[in-house]
């Protein structure tokens, strides 16, 4: 079959791409963009994994096809760092050891990122559940939760 | 596969009833891309609603609330009056999948998906919600349990599909609740759910609906249970037969997530509970 | 000069939290795991697996592939070496089935395929002819009359003679004379418990790149805790040398055990050998349930007798371990790690290694004694109760010390089982009142720890910073320990220590990371790497000196005369000595590669409290204390995410983690929705407590972390589950409906 065209905006750029219409979006993200910071768990929407920002929210983008991405607004862990200089989250996650393997990382964070942009103040009760559908085998979380809490004080401390 | 996206619903109702062949409509993609991925179905045309403006829309008229089929779950439950109005079926929404789900997956999806442990499914019933089907001979309406026929199959021809879920107003004295059993707090396929929907008057019930999923091969209205309750007030005795009576209308299989007699227990339990909170509700309001 | 044999008590760097050298890689997204890589002109491999237990293979037919443009090459077992025996041949008739379908999920061909949405249809195009047999997935029914067996004449010699074909290996050890024990108890309690299979549940599936050449040369990419291994099997299956096969181990996203087996990288070098061009393969996540190394089921007998002080008499188990389809089940790990804990003069301990239709089980952190804890650990809470006795007294009564003889067989050398008990009995969890309804459950656990083959060097640069390589794959935060340790004994800045993980073609042989062995035996053999160093530092000062080495010592980074005699010499920083060494003899390296024994057992103690919803079966996790002997904590913020991640799993394995099989053989919950981990929300906090008692076989006194907790949970869970619902549970996972059919029956 014929491939089919996309154009979409990733991290602020202006990307092209072909695929197939079956591809999923994380497929074309990591197969045509060589943006492989998105992994994929389960390819199934249950890890959590390939958590990247649509359009301003939240999403598994193995979940979404590849050819939604068409004239859409799409950040991955890759955006994350601006210039160089690390989110706040991302360096509360190394000061406080919140990863072992570092797999389920990229998605903690870009889930961690959009719970900070709604909520500057989540309880540890609302961060626990905002990442449920984040899976970490290695950690058993606390670390993780620790880290974005301190990154939610220093967010707000620093604004 | 071919892949449409069309901008309006009278082009999608084109697209969608001009093709023969097997054919999908893609909401939030949190069922069928799983079913795409795990080869459970290889539809030959796939077609995006999302892009639709009119069907991205929760609209509260009169005596209805109108939600369109692109809505997404985390839409529904950000909306303060509709989840204030309709707290259960809002709890049904909000439990679909993860925040990643939620900021995916539609209420129609959920519906015509036709799993029997649809969340977002038992407090419509009980809501006595309808759908509106589009299709090339226009508009039709038909009431939830008539548009499920049974796992994964609905009551629609090749050229239908759903446009928007239309959800009566609530009554005076009136609330509802959905609760759900499953073995996590988070991320697991309903073992059992129930959803009510109740009024009171003068302290006794005086309406109520009781719906259970997950025990049966589509959702179950309970007449009998409800029955029970209506003209009674709440208490210890009205309570344990509702629990009987829910037990033994529940006609679940044994699989991975639960075997027959659990599902059973679990289901009068979930009946008493959410009756129980459903009621603080309206007692709350009042 | 006596470096070599300093066992060091005051550390500068070690003990410190410092970042971890890959971290930013990994936060932001330039980490490459097995997934990552590509190569110009790669194809795609997928496996077609059997949709049955049990199964005669009859024929495969690939014709409908034939005229396929796309499919640019397909493998089955002939394309293989033919001539394995012993444990070679089990992992390739795991790699890739011969005559028979062994479980649902093996494999039975594969192909490769320009892109992966083409090698996904076209494998489905595969039409295989299958003669069903009868199977068997359970361990009691696979010992029964008329059972299925799986493979006749597999049985170890061990094994005696009446025994059922499908027992297939047999351990017995203990001492002293148990029956004579059991009369002078004043209370015996003896049960039955059951565990079922549980995945080690890395969120990475295995995945790899590899590329054969014409002349037999073989490049292999993949994630894996052992790619020396990978290369030694590769090398066996395909027929070669070890060699021929240089394996590069990615970053890797967990393994628990998991990846240290061979699964996809010899069929991914059978198809890049026939279609000459580089294959990459990923598994999905269903094949990752389906068909690697899950733990074993088990079913276990124990009995033990105690006086009414508490003491115990005597104690004996019997631990039948069911591994898949293949021997070697760790019963024998079981059995002895069963009563470790405890200073018994009269022990038995009985494993038997039991064949059924299931994956070749593979190691999950302490593979055996979770299980077995669980089985021994309630039988201790039922006789504390039913003797009134306080839990953690009980314990610290009958614990094994330094010199106590192990269940298994040797004496122990310093040991800290004691401390962790006394810090739980002191720990504000122990002290803390019980909330309404909870239970609260204690139990202590076991591991051996490991050591193993180990080869590393390390390389001085001309500015005085050293570059480490190691054969060990870092699954845990293992670099940044190994950056410290360097750090340490060269006293040189953390910041200036580069730690790599070499290829099979760099280094010396290196046992998996696996046994807990990394910080251990990788961590020693770095620090004899860094003596080794010091002492041509020291060599190389001496003989720009013009003196003997004896006349110089190293003293915190800077070589410096011995004394008066040696003459009026500013001591040589290293810096100095690396800025001179190209002129001065040339580079500098330190190295060490050996077999280290002396891994340093270690003991836990978790508590927890757990409530159960006794309408719903359903339980919460409300408080959890894990209290480990970590010898040295070397980067204490990883030993304690080595704490918290096995006490995770350990919640998970004993709540709601299980294989579903159904009556056919097939398992039912091969993904994430439905083989539940603990997800964020279903944990509490999970709080740790370093105990350091210094393992004598390792000059820092580091003792192996990452398997011990996951010892105790399984029994913890189950002591609080069981004190809050007032019922034993002697069955694992403890899911709602079990716990439910417990009450239930309970009630009536
Ligand atoms: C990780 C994970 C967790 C989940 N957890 C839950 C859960 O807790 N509870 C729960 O109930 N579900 C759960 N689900 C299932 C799923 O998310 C829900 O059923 C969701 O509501 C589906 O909505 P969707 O918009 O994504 O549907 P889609 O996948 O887009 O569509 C689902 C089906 O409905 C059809 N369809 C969609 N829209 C229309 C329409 N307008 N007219 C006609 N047919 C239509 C599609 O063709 C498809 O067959 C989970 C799924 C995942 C992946
Ligand atoms: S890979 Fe998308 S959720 Fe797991
Ligand atoms: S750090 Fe390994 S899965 Fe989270």
């Amino acid at each position: 079959m014929k491939k089919v065209h996309v154009s979409t905006t990733i991290n602020g750029d202006n990307k092209e791409f072909l695929c197939d219409t079956r591809e999923t979006l994380l497929d074309a993200l990591r197969d045509h963009l060589a943006l492989t910071g998105s992994k994929e768990g389960c390819g199934t929407g249950d890890c959590g994994a390939c958590s990247v920002i649509f359009e301003g929210e939240v999403i598994c983008s193995c979940l979404a096809l590849a050819v939604e991405a068409e004239g859409k607004n799409i950040d991955t862990i890759e955006g994350m760092a601006n210039d160089g200089k690390l989110h706040i989250l991302q360096k509360k996650f190394l000061e406080h050891a919140a990863l072992q393997c570092g797999i389920c990382t990229p998605g903690i964070l870009m889930a961690s990122k959009s719970l900070l942009q709604q909520n500057k103040e989540p309880t540890k009760e609302e961060v626990r559940f905002w990442l449920a559908g984040n899976l970490c085998r290695c950690t058993g979380y606390d670390k993780i939760i620790n880290a974005v809490l301190d990154a939610a004080k220093e967010m707000r401390e620093t604004v | 596969m071919r892949y449409e996206a069309p901008q309006t619903l009278n082009q999608a109702v084109n697209v969608f009833s001009e093709f023969n062949g097997l054919k999908r409509i893609l909401a939030g993609g949190t069922d069928i891309l799983v079913q795409l991925r795990t080869d459970v179905i290889q539809p030959e045309l796939l077609m995006n609603i999302k892009d639709i403006e009119e069907l991205g829309k929760i609209e509260l008229f009169d005596n209805f609330w109108k939600i369109g089929a692109g809505v997404s779950a985390a839409n529904i439950t950000r909306n303060k009056e509709f989840s204030k109005e309709w707290p259960g079926i809002t709890e049904g929404v909000g439990l679909i999948g993860s925040t990643q789900i939620q900021n995916r997956a539609t209420l129609v999806g959920n519906l015509s998906n036709a799993s029997p442990a649809a969340d977002g499914v038992p407090a419509l019933v009980a809501a006595n919600a309808m759908v509106e089907i589009v299709g090339r001979n226009g508009n039709r309406k038909l009431e939830i349990l008539s548009l499920i026929s049974g796992p994964g199959k609905l009551n629609m021809k090749s050229d239908e599909f759903i446009s928007h879920i239309l959800i009566p107003r609530q009554n005076k004295n009136s609330s509802d609740c959905y609760i759900r059993f499953i073995p996590r707090t988070e991320m697991d396929i309903a073992v059992v759910g129930c959803g009510v929907n109740l009024s009171v008057e003068n302290n006794n019930i005086s309406a109520v609906k009781v719906v259970l999923g997950a025990v049966g091969p589509k959702v179950i209205f309970s007449e009998e249970a409800s029955n029970s309750l209506l003209g009674a007030s709440l208490n210890a005795d009205s309570l344990s037969k509702l629990q009987e009576i829910c037990e033994r209308d529940a006609k679940p299989i044994d699989d991975k997530r639960g075997t027959i007699d659990f599902r059973r227990k679990v289901a009068g339990v979930l009946a008493k509970r959410a009756v129980e909170k459903a009621y603080k509700r309206i007692m709350e309001d009042s | 000069m006596a470096l070599d044999n300093e066992n060091k008590n005051f550390f500068d760097v070690v003990g410190t939290r410092p970042i971890r050298p890959d971290g930013i890689e990994k936060v932001t997204g330039q980490a490459r795991f097995g997934a990552d890589a590509y190569l110009p002109g790669m194809l795609h491999g997928i496996i077609l697996r059997s949709p049955h237990a049990h199964a005669e293979i009859l024929n495969i037919d690939t014709t409908s592939l034939d005229n396929d443009p796309s499919v640019k090459a397909i493998v089955t077992r002939k394309d293989f070496s033919p001539d394995l025996k012993g444990e070679d041949w089990n992992i390739l008739e795991n790699v890739m089935a011969d005559q028979k379908a062994l479980y649902d999920g093996h494999a039975i061909a594969a192909v490769a395929c320009s892109s992966l949405l083409e090698a996904r249809d076209a494998v489905k195009k595969i039409r295989v002819k299958y003669s069903l047999l009868p199977h068997v997935t359970d361990v009691e029914e696979a010992m029964k009359e008329g059972a299925p067996i799986i493979r006749e004449g597999v049985a170890r010699s061990s094994v005696p003679k009446d025994m059922h074909p499908n027992i297939v290996g047999y351990h017995e050890s203990g001492h002293g004379n148990v029956e004579k024990g059991f009369i002078e108890a004043d209370l015996i309690i003896e049960e039955t418990f059951k565990t079922e299979a549980a995945h080690q549940g890395y969120i990475e599936p295995h995945a790899c790149l590899v590329n054969m050449m014409p002349d037999g040369k073989g490049e292999v990419w993949c994630c894996t805790q052992g790619h020396f291994n990978v290369a030694k099997v590769c090398a066996k299956l395909l027929g070669t040398d070890a060699s021929q096969i240089r394996v590069t181990a990615s970053e890797i996203g967990g393994g628990f055990g998991g990846k240290t087996a061979v699964f996809i990288e010899p069929v991914a070098l059978a198809l890049s050998k026939k279609a000459n061009r580089p294959v990459k393969m990923v598994m999905s996540r269903s094949e990752v349930f389906r068909a690697t190394g899950p733990t074993s089921s088990t079913s276990m007998l124990v009995k033990i007798g105690m006086k009414k002080d508490g003491k115990i008499t005597a104690a004996s188990g019997t631990f039948k371990l069911q591994g898949g389809a293949f021997p070697g089940s760790p019963m024998a790990e079981s059995a002895m790690c069963a009563f470790a804990p405890y200073d018994l003069e009269h022990v038995k301990n009985v494993g038997w290694d039991v064949m059924c239709n299931r994956p070749k089980q593979a190691a999950y952190r302490a593979p055996g004694s979770p299980m077995a804890a669980f089985a021994v650990e309630s039988v201790i809470d039922d006789l504390c109760k039913k003797l009134k006795l306080d839990p953690i007294e009980t314990r610290l009564k009958n614990a094994v010390k330094e010199g106590s003889k192990a269940s298994f067989g040797p004496r122990f050398e310093r040991i800290g089982l004691v401390e962790t008990l006394e810090s739980a009995k002191s720990h504000p969890h122990y002290l803390a009142p019980l909330k309404d309804g909870y239970g609260r459950g204690i139990s202590c656990g076991f591991w051996f720890n490991f050591g193993g083959e180990t080869s590393v060097s390390l390389a001085l640069a001309e500015d005085g910073t050293a570059s480490l390589s190691v054969g060990t794959p870092d699954i845990g935060g293992s670099r940044a320990s190994m950056c410290q340790i360097v750090s340490e004994e060269l006293s040189i800045p953390y910041e200036k220590v580069r730690a790599t993980i070499a290829d099979t073609a760099t280094l010396g042989y290196n046992e998996i990371s696996h046994g807990s062995r990394v910080t251990f035996a990788t961590g020693l053999a770095t620090i004899k790497a860094a003596r080794d160093m010091k002492r041509k530092l020291c060599a190389r000062a001496a003989s720009n000196w013009g003196l003997e080495e004896d006349a110089v010592y190293w003293e915190k980074g800077y070589v410096k005369p011995a004394g008066p005699n040696a003459g009026n010499h500013d001591p040589l920083s290293i810096i100095d000595i690396a800025k001179t060494m190209g002129r001065t003899g040339g580079p500098i390296v330190g190295h060490f590669e050996a077999s280290p024994e002396g891994a340093g057992v270690s003991f836990a103690t978790h508590i927890v409290d757990a409530k159960v919803d006794r309408e719903t079966g359903f339980t919460s996790v409300d408080r959890y204390t894990v209290i480990q002997d970590a010898g040295k904590a070397i980067h204490p913020a990883y030993v304690e995410g080595q704490f918290q991640g096995g006490a995770a799993q350990g919640i998970g394995w004993a709540l709601n983690e299980e294989y579903i099989y159904d009556e056919k053989g097939v398992l039912q919950n091969a993904g994430f929705l439905d083989y539940r981990i603990p997800v964020a929300s279903d944990l509490p906090k999970i709080d740790t407590v370093i105990v350091e008692v210094p393992n004598p076989g390792h000059p820092y006194g580091v003792r192996g972390v990452g398997e011990t907790s996951i010892c105790p949970p399984l029994a913890a869970i189950a002591n609080a589950v069981s004190n809050s619902v007032g019922i034993r549970m002697k069955e694992l996972p403890m899911s709602p409906p079990r716990i439910l059919k417990a009450i239930e029956e309970n009630n009536g």
